[in-house]
């Protein structure tokens, strides 16, 4: 069967079962928009290509598949350098398909090119330049083997024009063998010796802690996690990568670590002789000043990815395999801490002492922006999705939300992209229209990427808008008011421009409206009635709102900042 | 045969250096993805030198001299393999790598320095390439060592252009017990 390079390409995508293509066309890309025409693949045509590419990564992360984003030559792939740097941050399963100048151009400067492998190289996990449209097929291939396998990441297809148009005997890999991959090898086995010399660490154990990171989500091991902590009682933190892994309502979940993580679960981890790290890279959020990072713990470090081994801290064991294996092994070799009855009794104080908390809300207004959280995720149906922009809204989802499964928390974390929430909260809905979808937002988070609501309506993706809306950058105000001496630098954006409702209803959404604390419900249950458009909701909260605890940047864990509401205590 | 003497780190080398022997895929743009990694991760490369390799046109061998003081080897490796197209690292610690580098030089020379110039060559174990009225170019193929100690004693003399290949290496042979 002859096809074109372009109609190879769709034909590819429907082999790897992509049920959705988020993107917008262009010159160069225009010849495989034709064949999308007779596909059963659904494209969802953004308004910025930026907007593709978080879509797919909200996708990805809500259904664990690849997200697929499609989008033309120079500024159409530069548009969607952001998310990609953003997925390789995250290690999420991307397949991005960048159309290119005709291969007798390239390198010429001509019209809308750029290059885009050479400026993704250290962004992406791999990338491919097409040469000829015979080698579309087994491009395609291995991009979705190697954005979903090892230690997942985004794949960029590069697609000269003139390759799309030539035509080419269509043929499909069957094998991993016909994808050419001799350098890539994904599958480690589990090391015995190293398993071995866990299970001695945690039997000598008396103060262990598991350091769950988004490797664990990445590798499905929520279920082993739950088993394997539940056998052994050993309190969970659970970063922002990986909330959701382990359900926040469980007694043994301590939340949080981090720059604003949970008091309890930094304490823990601080006080532990032992960590083990369960697909989480020791970021410098997560440890604060790494001298003083758990001085006195042993390390067993799980990853797949053996460069994170003593990239930050020196592991004790390294187990180099997916959490889920790790996990199986380390239950089959039934490795059992000491009694934790003393640790977990001084983890109950701190628990007792240090809970999250904020201060009262006023009936007047402004709205405390934890409460509106709080109030949300009450009226949640279960299992709603949650997704985030970058900032103080996003730490405090984060901590007000109670996550119970895996692919109910979309969020930027390496990268800390602002503007992630509206289109990440897309791309969910896209992949699990049956859930509730929320994106809460920060005012200036909103205002880089909200044009996507414009998809979303005209493509009937309901999903809902919280905007914490504080007329400021907040976490930078934050900063600059603890450690600026309050000097507030081109952080106001004001709460009335742009006026948010308005916005929303231009863009075809309901708009809607909450200062005081009767609106704030109001509203809450007027969005949870509407389900066939996007709802926006501009929430007028209170500025001086800080995000705690904090440990400062670079500043040990042990100087971890409380609530004002909870000093006086001796910390 | 003995085993020749350790010449590998020269004072010109960081002194915890490490021999990368690297086989990667033919493909366009694989050394700029291995170029951009020891940039983008901050690890130095001190020398470095490509060719097909094994009479394969599927895969080349890239050797790499690194700084193991600018990062852990065990990070700079660990990220070389995460790159799809790297086939297989082989690190050699200087101890155990054979090295050799190749050096080409061309001298001005007159009537009254011809003599010395043949006469550096000739105890240096340079060869005299190529000549004509008022240039005369030398070649050494040797360890590093070697090439340093011709390059330095290349400094005495004017008009010096002076080219090195950077070093490629192999594992040393395990010496065995002959029959």
């Amino acid at each position: 069967m002859q096809l074109t390079g372009a109609q190879a390409l769709i034909k590819s995508l429907e082999q790897e079962g992509v049920d959705t293509i988020f993107g917008l066309p262009g010159g160069a890309i225009l010849p495989v928009y034709d064949p999308i025409l007779d596909s059963s693949i659904r494209h969802i045509l953004v308004r910025h290509e930026q907007g593709a590419g978080h879509m797919a990564e909200g996708y990805a992360l809500a259904t664990g598949k690849a997200g697929v984003a499609m989008v033309t030559s120079g500024p159409g792939a530069t548009n969607i350098v952001t998310p990609i740097a953003n997925a390789h941050m995250d290690s999420t399963p991307l397949v991005i398909i960048t159309g290119q100048v005709a291969t007798a151009s390239i390198g010429s400067d001509a019209f809308q090119e750029c290059d885009i492998t050479g400026i993704t190289m250290g962004i992406t996990k791999h990338n491919f330049l097409i040469q000829s449209a015979h080698e579309i097929p087994r491009a395609v291939a291995a991009a979705f083997y190697l954005a979903t396998s090892g230690r997942p990441g985004p794949v960029l297809i590069d697609l000269p024009k003139d390759v799309s148009q030539s035509t080419m005997e269509w043929w499909y890999p069957e094998s991993i063998e016909e994808l050419d991959l001799p350098g890539y090898h994904p599958e480690i086995e589990v090391n015995e010796l190293a398993v071995a010399r866990a299970v001695e660490l945690i039997s000598q154990s008396e103060r262990p802690v598991l350091y769950v990171g988004g490797g664990t989500l990445k590798s499905r091991a929520h279920l082993d996690l739950l088993a394997f902590a539940e056998r052994t009682k050993m309190p969970v933190v659970t970063t922002l990568m990986a909330r959701g892994a382990f359900p926040d309502s469980h007694d043994q979940h301590l939340g949080m670590p981090g720059m604003h993580g949970m008091y309890s679960a930094v304490a823990a981890i601080q006080k532990s002789d032992l960590l083990i790290s369960l697909g989480a890279r020791f970021d410098d959020r997560v440890t604060g000043q790494v001298s003083s990072f758990a001085a006195n713990a042993k390390i067993i470090h799980v990853d797949i990815d053996k460069a994170e081994f003593n990239k930050v801290r020196r592991a004790d064991v390294a187990l180099q395999t997916n959490v889920a294996s790790a996990l199986r092994a380390l239950d089959a070799a039934n490795a059992t801490p000491q009694n934790l009855d003393v640790w977990w009794k001084e983890i109950r104080t701190w628990q007792e002492r240090y809970p999250l908390v904020y201060d009262e809300p006023t009936t007047e207004g402004p709205l405390r922006p934890q409460h509106v959280i709080e109030a949300i995720a009450k009226k949640a149906a279960p299992g709603t999705i949650v997704s985030a922009g970058v900032g103080q809204h996003q730490m405090w989802a984060s901590q007000f939300w109670e996550f119970e499964e895996p692919g109910t928390w979309v969020n930027s974390g390496g990268a800390g992209t602002m503007g992630f929430g509206v289109p990440a909260a897309i791309g969910a809905k896209v992949g699990r229209p049956d859930r509730t979808v929320w994106c809460i937002d920060g005012d200036g988070c909103f205002q880089m990427t909200a044009q996507e609501l414009v998809t979303a309506r005209a493509e009937g993706i309901p999903i809902k808008v919280a905007i914490l809306n504080n007329a400021y950058l907040g976490m930078v105000r934050q900063w600059q008011e603890m450690f600026y001496e309050e000097r507030y630098s081109e952080v106001y954006l004001s709460a009335d421009l742009p006026d948010y409702v308005k916005w929303a209803e231009a863009m075809g959404c309901v708009g809607l409206r909450a200062t005081t604390l009767q609106e704030m419900h109001e509203v809450i249950d007027q969005a949870n009635q509407i389900n066939d458009v996007p709802v926006v909701i501009d929430f007028r909260t209170d500025s001086s709102e800080k995000v705690f605890p904090m440990v400062a940047a670079g500043a040990s864990n042990d100087d971890i900042m409380v609530h004002p509401l909870l000093r006086g205590d001796a910390q | 045969m003995t085993p020749e003497p350790f010449l590998g780190a020269t004072d010109r080398t960081p002194v915890r250096h490490h021999i990368l022997s690297v086989l990667v895929e033919n493909k366009a743009g694989v050394l700029a993805r291995i170029a951009g990694l020891f940039a983008r991760r901050g690890f130095n490369i001190y020398s470095l030198a490509v060719a097909p390799s094994e009479g394969n046109a599927r895969f080349s061998r890239v050797t790499i001299v690194v700084d193991a003081e600018s990062a852990p080897l065990e990070q700079i490796v660990g990220q070389l393999d995460k790159l799809v197209n790297v086939v297989a690292i082989k690190d050699l610690a200087p101890r155990d790598a054979l090295e050799r580098e190749l050096l080409l030089a061309t001298l001005s020379v007159d009537n009254t320095n011809r003599r010395e110039v043949l006469d550096v060559a000739a105890n240096t174990g340079a060869s005299i390439v190529d000549v004509n009225a008022t240039s005369v170019t030398v070649m050494l193929a040797g360890t590093p060592g070697a090439c340093d100690q011709l390059e330095k004693a290349l400094e005495a003399f004017a008009g010096v252009e002076l080219q090195r290949t950077g070093r490629v290496a192999l594992p040393r042979l395990v010496q065995t017990a002959t029959a």
